[in-house]
């Protein structure tokens, strides 16, 4: 059970992540009982699926998300995977589900889910973050706000700071 | 110049803080070494063959007195007395130990300075053109659209994690001095009849492994779009470039597999969704930003002066000087001038602390207290009075950075190479050393003339090799240092990549073999042509039997066998 870190502070919860076998058929891959993020190309595989509430769906970066998107509603929970934190393509993705499709339910970050990436996580539109086990909840906590303000726009405001704030006014000082 | 304001001062503190922090739980094993990287190579530092290197962004090339003597100080107390300007305008440390680094970073912010994306696979330094603002042939003043990138690139949260390194250049000239298609964003600035800014986009330059010229995506893009649009790039880049391979991952080889048509088609696509959206350049964001960048207080001059002209005819050294370093300047009576850094027993690029106060005394003197620094690893003044010339002469070369030989063989575009270096495969500076030390004799190298040669120690071509006039590349065969020749490259309007001449040489082979390229190329040449030029007209044959002799005639007859 990760530690979920949700409105700023960490909260456990039973959501358990099922990552078949890489040869595993699909469709006969059981998913027990409880609440389990199953890989999005499963859970289409088994239509049984559709009908449990405690069923939500992870992403990879090969999942369609013009397919995805026709199913929202049916999951209380979608997740996107970083199989190793220096793949980017989940912030892309995640700022994709918000403002292209317009997700709106919660957005879960999961995997390789450190410390150093979860401000900019949390920008492109991820509401939840599932720590990575090795990670220090305390220290992730102090670090999810690194920056006083952002330059550029994304999900979390997509206005950039010259649309928000009158610039020319500010007077210098420094050194030089 | 570009100032911060509260804004500006309290991001770059805050990543002083944060990097400190990091650096602080990597030491107390929060962090392991593979997490810690490509969070230390967003600020500049790497782990080098001897200590680690630090790298400074000098963004778009601009520098202040006051930064470069911060600069000199850090030379002085924190590291060996130097430093070395690279390819993309920045600044490198190499003996700067890792627990000093935050204090360095804290600093440098202390003067509007950082290291933030001087490394890694995120959007890196925008480059330009170091005569910006003041080129007689400039259309649109890169800089503040640079600025504005910058500011946007910085900390963005979609692409700190890209599949590889993104270079962005711009320029805004009749003639591209910023080597705009080589870089994964290339843009043009230009004007339409009418005198709207827009920008014609390349993607998909660089060189490296795979060198690659950018294709035009988009001939007349208007200048408030830039940002929606290059998001729209980078965002179908980082979710479709390789990730599987690091030498595959650059948007060149993207755009290459799917063809500019598809991939246009792709970005086209993303940017319906963004066009005119709140990433629209502002008027009032770009002219709060343009502000900074206004011409200086220029006097009101004739463009002569007597002791000038007296000077250059009484005085060849002088003369020369002027020839090869003094440029054209939009304003009459000015001039920009660049101030050398390739001196005979140095490593291209490279300033000691000395130097570097005594520079920012001339920038302050001689020109408004600014500088830019070059892709061709030179120092520039860009405002500088005609009338001040010879004094100005007299103190560089006492500063031994008067070398006229800008644009000429010796004025070497090298990377720090093996000597220096984790990735290179051969020392570079070393060459770049004998090739100096041969050719030292100014009348032939003003009688040679323009002549680009760059040296890169390896395949990720720091040293621009492929854009070389002569191009060298260091390879590795069997443990041993060699070295394989191109030529017939250019940077420019009509940027080329050089052609391989054949198997690759010893280093102590180097000088001779750039001796036979230069004895063919004066046999051969007609009256004011250049060296590329003659390698463009007669072929490769001629230079490749100088060099090889027989045997390059040998390996004809068995090709064509």
């Amino acid at each position: 059970m990760a530690e979920i870190l949700k409105n700023g502070q960490v909260h456990s919860d039973n959501w358990q992540v099922l990552h078949p076998e890489a040869d595993a058929d699909l469709a006969s891959v059981t998913v027990a009982a409880g609440q389990w993020l199953v890989p999005f190309a499963l859970w289409q595989a088994q239509s049984a699926l559709h009908s449990r509430q405690d069923i939500g769906v992870w992403l990879s970066a090969n999942d369609d998300l013009n397919e995805v998107a026709k199913h929202f509603n049916q999951w209380p929970l979608l997740a996107i995977d970083f199989p190793k934190f220096t793949d980017g393509r989940g912030y892309s993705m995640a700022w994709r589900l918000r403002n292209h499709h317009q997700y709106t339910g919660e957005l879960r970050a999961i995997g390789n889910v450190l410390v150093d990436q979860l401000f900019f996580m949390l920008r492109v539109g991820f509401d939840t973050l599932a720590l990575d086990p090795k990670v220090s909840p305390e220290i992730a906590l102090k670090n999810l706000t690194p920056f006083p303000d952002v330059y550029q726009g994304s999900t979390d405001n997509p206005d950039p700071l010259f649309r928000r704030t009158d610039r020319a006014g500010i007077t210098h000082g420094g050194a030089q | 110049m570009y100032r911060y304001d509260d804004y500006d001062r309290a991001l770059v503190k805050a990543r002083v803080d944060q990097f400190r922090d990091q650096t602080a739980r990597w030491q107390a094993g929060e962090l392991a070494d593979e997490e810690f990287r490509p969070l230390r190579l967003q600020n500049g530092l790497y782990m080098q063959r001897h200590a680690p290197m630090l790298r400074i962004a000098v963004p778009y090339g601009m520098i202040s007195s006051a930064q470069l003597r911060v600069l000199g100080a850090i030379a002085r107390e924190e590291d060996k007395g130097y430093a070395h300007f690279t390819t993309r305008h920045n600044l490198q440390y190499n003996w700067i130990p890792m627990d000093r680094v935050p204090d360095v970073l804290a600093r440098l912010a202390e003067v509007e300075m950082h290291a933030i994306q001087t490394s890694g696979n995120c959007i890196r330094n925008t480059t330009t053109d170091q005569f910006a603002g003041i080129a007689p042939d400039e259309v649109v003043d890169t800089r503040p659209l640079a600025e504005i990138i910058r500011q946007w690139s910085t900390f963005h949260p979609e692409f700190a994690f890209l599949p590889r390194k993104f270079k962005i250049a711009v320029h805004g000239a009749e003639r591209d001095r910023a080597v705009v298609q080589v870089h994964d964003i290339g843009l043009h600035l230009y004007r339409d009849d009418k005198g709207a800014v827009l920008a014609r986009v390349w993607v998909g330059g660089g060189l490296g492994r795979t060198p690659i010229l950018g294709e035009v995506i988009n001939e007349a893009l208007p200048w408030r779009h830039l940002l929606s649009y290059m998001e729209a790039i980078i965002r179908v880049y980082n979710l479709e470039g390789r990730r599987d391979n690091p030498y595959k991952a650059r948007i060149k080889i993207l755009v290459k597999a799917l063809g500019i048509e598809e991939f246009r088609r792709k970005v086209d696509a993303e940017w319906a969704n963004l066009k005119d959206g709140p990433a629209t350049i502002t008027d009032a964001e770009l002219a709060r930003v343009s502000a900074y960048f206004t011409a200086p207080a220029y006097a009101q001059l004739p463009d002569n002066d007597a002791g000038y002209e007296a000077r250059i005819a009484s005085d060849k050294a002088f003369a020369r000087w002027v020839q090869q370093n003094v440029h054209a300047h939009r304003v009459p009576g000015y001039r920009a001038v660049t101030l050398s850094l390739k001196q005979k027993g140095f490593a291209p690029g490279d300033i000691t602390d000395v130097q570097m106060d005594a520079v920012a005394d001339l920038a302050d003197a001689y020109s408004f207290g600014e500088l830019r620094s070059s892709h061709e690893q030179n120092l520039v003044l860009s405002d500088v009075e005609l009338r001040k010339l010879p004094e100005l002469f007299d103190q560089a070369k006492a500063l031994k950075v008067a070398s006229s030989t800008v644009g000429l063989l010796t004025d070497i575009i090298c990377c720090p190479g093996g000597d220096f270096c984790d990735l290179a495969n051969a020392k570079s500076i070393p060459i770049a050393k004998a090739i100096m030390e041969r050719f030292d004799d100014l009348d032939y190298l003003h009688d040679i003339g323009e002549l680009d040669l760059n040296i890169s120690g390896c395949m990720n071509a720091c040293g621009h090799h492929h854009v070389g006039h002569i191009g060298v590349l260091g390879v590795d065969k069997n443990d041993e240092e060699w070295y394989q020749v191109t030529i017939g490259g250019r940077q420019g309007n009509d940027t080329r990549l050089g052609k391989v001449i054949g198997p690759s040489f010893a280093a102590a082979d180097m000088p001779d073999v750039v001796t036979k390229l230069l004895e063919t190329y004066v046999s051969l040449r007609e009256p004011e042509e250049r060296f590329v030029d003659t390698v463009v007209r007669v072929g490769l044959d001629p230079f490749k039997v100088s060099v090889y002799g027989d045997k390059a005639n040998k390996k004809k007859e068995a090709n064509n066998g």
